[in-house]
């Protein structure tokens, strides 16, 4: 650009100075952004989630640390599950993740694995690692390598209902048949319930939920599998296209309601809606259980939320019993931090991950802990109906599937998520789906 | 007109302040824009998922990108938005501000009121009216209004006029008080001939009070245009361009490559476009309206 006047070159420098003073003070931080490199010495640092059953477990522990270890102690932050996502990625590939980093493992750890960017904890965890529950464990390997471990419950997806809404429309059970779900759906809406089932549109993993379940009990667990491990043609599996017009079917069937596109996962408004009434059924994972025992308490307490398997649906291969979900969360150890950071950060995970006071306060807030010896405090606990059974239903599954989005790395699971919310919205076939997801790379 | 000014400002390169005292801002503007940009650049020939070391691609990045229909579609929203706001943003801004720029005393705690909106940031505006408009617990629940529960932001045919309903809401208090400042350094000779000569209301709005806020609204429109081009926070924080496709303007296509899907090599791809198009969009607005000729349309101003 030619400058006609010196007022105008000034004009065009000022707007540039504004520009990049915004661009320094923008992006989205949504916490220090210094937090991860501001521990000194042995201490290290940790980032985890809001919400959910786990945070006050890890505050409790890292508080117990603090207190024992004036020396090394940790500092953490928590982020929300979508803003965490997109930092810790950022943070990782620029060598500024905190020692501990938390994921779902899968396709994310890895990538961090094959960059060398989280440390081989192989043998490092002697009191650990045999307490914990092997098929958990293994999900923290990759290549025989123990790269994660878990650090709280086991996650299945489970379904959610509200009795009394339930009992109103004249249902006597839980549906256990594609069949009982759909005339579930019709009951409730005679009842007037607008939402029959609650789902998290808008947050698109919960829709994820419904494509997971529906392919497992089509074509059973080897459909994904096929996908997972970059099998071609993979996505031409029948089942994929058959789950994706079961899940159409429902939507025109009104199942969902007519306003789901608005309803959030991250502030906990598709469990509000199914506590307050609002909704008969919900399909999500057993962490939202802890939010239930926290924003419902006496809902819960009064008996009124039900919790059942996903049902079957006629004439699929895939056993009822498989689940779907998260294994578990799970630590991992930056392999940019500080040696000295390191070894404590291992200390910890070996000392006090799953300790006394880590699994009561599990245990208290709704969860069960992915550990051997768990069993017993569960059945002598309060929510012992619950946790129960989310603890058979793990261990009777003959096949637990990590979360599809999870499982897979960054690029194809995006691709997953827009494509699938573009099903729901009916702006593509069941068959544009699988064409689109088979083109993916 | 008179040209006085621009003889002015021919006078002022030899008399004016020193080039040097633009140092320091165009430092910053090297520092956090210029070196970046050429960062950018160079990462839109390679591929990088923000973990490896990145690998050069040539031009397969700009081919794939180019072809891809959600950065097509992407294009199309941005160009439905740009418009759509500058139509809901201009006419209302103009009108607020010239009606403010009355002196009555009922006309400044108005514009107290219009200014409002220019006290919160983005991301909260967003927020706020997320909890609002939320169809299940918003404010349409709150007051019994049924009408008002519709699923504002996740039905992809109700999503994108909402976006732009809240984005005039946020943006329309700053540009009426460009006019309202604009308007009231209009001289007021002008109106009292126009008064004497016969001239209504309507006709003095339309003939010389917008004629002579000319540059003004070349500013303003510019603002305007090149700032829904490259609008994010709100869309981010209100849809995160969902549902479906439904508001995934060209901002958060590449955001959503970069930082969801981690193909660095393609957002940068969409990012080079995004500054291209700004830039010439922004210059284009700027030529077409001979403003560079810095001709003044204030009488003995």
């Amino acid at each position: 650009m030619i400058f006609n006047s010196r007022r105008g070159f000034l004009a065009v420098a000022a707007s540039a100075a504004v520009v990049a003073l915004t661009a320094c003070s923008g992006g989205a931080q949504p916490s220090g952004p210094g937090g991860a490199a501001s521990a000194t010495g042995a201490g290290f640092t940790a980032w985890a989630l809001t919400g959910g059953t786990s945070e006050k477990a890890f505050k409790a522990s890292f508080e117990e640390w603090n207190t024992a270890n004036p020396t090394a102690q940790v500092k953490s932050d928590f982020f929300a599950n979508d803003a965490y996502k997109e930092k810790i990625r950022t943070a990782v590939g620029s060598g500024n993740a905190p020692t501990l980093i938390y994921s779902w493992a899968g396709g994310t750890l890895q990538d961090y694995a094959k960059n060398g960017k989280v440390v081989d904890l192989t043998g490092k965890l002697g009191s650990l690692e045999p307490r914990i529950v092997t098929s958990v464990l293994d999900t923290g390997k990759v290549d025989g390598k123990l790269y994660a471990v878990p650090n709280n419950n086991a996650q299945p997806v489970v379904m959610y209902y509200n009795k009394d809404l339930f009992a109103k429309a004249g249902i006597a059970a839980a549906p256990t048949t594609w069949a009982e779900l759909l005339d579930a759906v019709a009951k409730l809406k005679a009842a007037g319930v607008q939402t029959p089932i609650a789902l998290a549109g808008q947050s698109v993993w919960p829709e994820l939920m419904w494509l997971e379940y529906l392919t497992d009990r089509i074509g059973g667990p080897d459909a994904f599998k096929a996908v997972a491990t970059g099998q071609a043609d993979a996505w031409k599996n029948a089942a994929f296209v058959q789950a994706c017009q079961k899940i159409q079917e429902l939507v025109d069937a009104g199942a969902f309601g007519d306003k789901y596109g608005s309803v959030v996962a991250d502030s906990g408004a598709d469990v509000a809606l199914l506590h307050t009434g609002k909704a008969g059924m919900l399909l999500q994972g057993a962490w939202v259980f802890g939010t239930f025992l926290t924003d419902a308490p006496d809902f819960v307490k009064a008996g009124k939320l039900g919790f059942a398997n996903f049902p079957t649906v006629d004439g699929g291969t895939g056993d009822p019993k498989n689940i779907v979900g998260n294994p578990a969360n799970f630590w991992s150890v930056s392999a940019s931090a500080s040696p000295e950071a390191q070894a404590s950060a291992i200390k910890y995970l070996d000392t006090m991950l799953f300790n006394e006071t880590y699994t009561d306060t599990l245990i208290a807030s709704g969860a069960v802990p992915v550990t051997n010896d768990a069993e017993a405090k569960v059945k002598a606990s309060d929510q012992a109906a619950f946790l129960g059974y989310a603890y058979s239903m793990v261990k009777d599954a003959p096949s637990f599937q990590l979360s599809w989005d999870q499982a897979l790395t960054a690029a194809p699971a995006q691709a997953l998520l827009t494509n699938l919310s573009q099903v729901f919205l009916k702006k593509q076939t069941p068959e544009q789906f699988v064409e689109a997801m088979a083109a993916v790379k | 007109m008179s040209t006085r000014r621009g003889a002015g400002a021919q006078a002022g390169l030899r008399t004016g302040p020193s080039i040097w005292l633009a140092a320091p801002a165009m430092t910053f503007f090297a520092v956090f824009a210029l070196v970046p940009l050429v960062g950018v650049v160079a990462l839109s020939f390679m591929n990088w998922d923000g973990l490896d070391a990145p690998t050069f691609a040539g031009a397969d990045n700009w081919a794939r990108i180019l072809t891809d229909p959600v950065t097509l579609d992407a294009m199309k929203l941005s160009l439905v938005l740009t418009v759509a706001t500058w139509v809901t943003q201009f006419p209302t801004s103009l009108l607020l501000g010239v009606f403010m720029a009355g002196s009555q005393r009922y006309r400044e705690w108005f514009s107290i009121l219009y200014f409002l909106p220019l006290l919160f940031s983005s991301a909260a505006v967003g927020i706020a009216f997320k909890a609002l408009l939320d169809p299940n617990f918003g404010l349409g629940s709150a007051l019994g209004l049924d009408f008002l529960n519709k699923d504002w932001l996740g039905d992809p045919n109700l999503s994108m006029p909402t976006l732009v309903f809240v984005i005039a809401w946020s943006f329309v208090p700053f540009h009426s008080l460009l006019y309202q400042g604009a308007a009231r350094q209009l001289p007021a000779s002008v109106f009292e001939a126009a008064m004497i000569d016969g001239a209504g209301r309507v006709n003095t709005f339309l003939h010389i009070t917008v004629p002579m806020l000319r540059s003004t609204i070349v500013t303003s429109s510019t603002l305007m245009i090149v700032g829904s081009l490259t609008y994010f926070d709100l869309i981010f924080v209100m849809t995160a361009g969902g549902p479906g496709n439904a508001t995934r303007i060209l901002p958060l296509d590449m955001y959503l490559r970069g930082f969801r899907a981690y193909d660095m090599g393609g957002a940068s791809v969409v990012g080079v476009i995004l500054v291209v198009v700004g830039v010439g969009v922004s210059y284009a607005l700027n030529r077409a309206s001979g403003n560079t000729k810095m001709e003044s349309t204030l009488e003995g101003a």
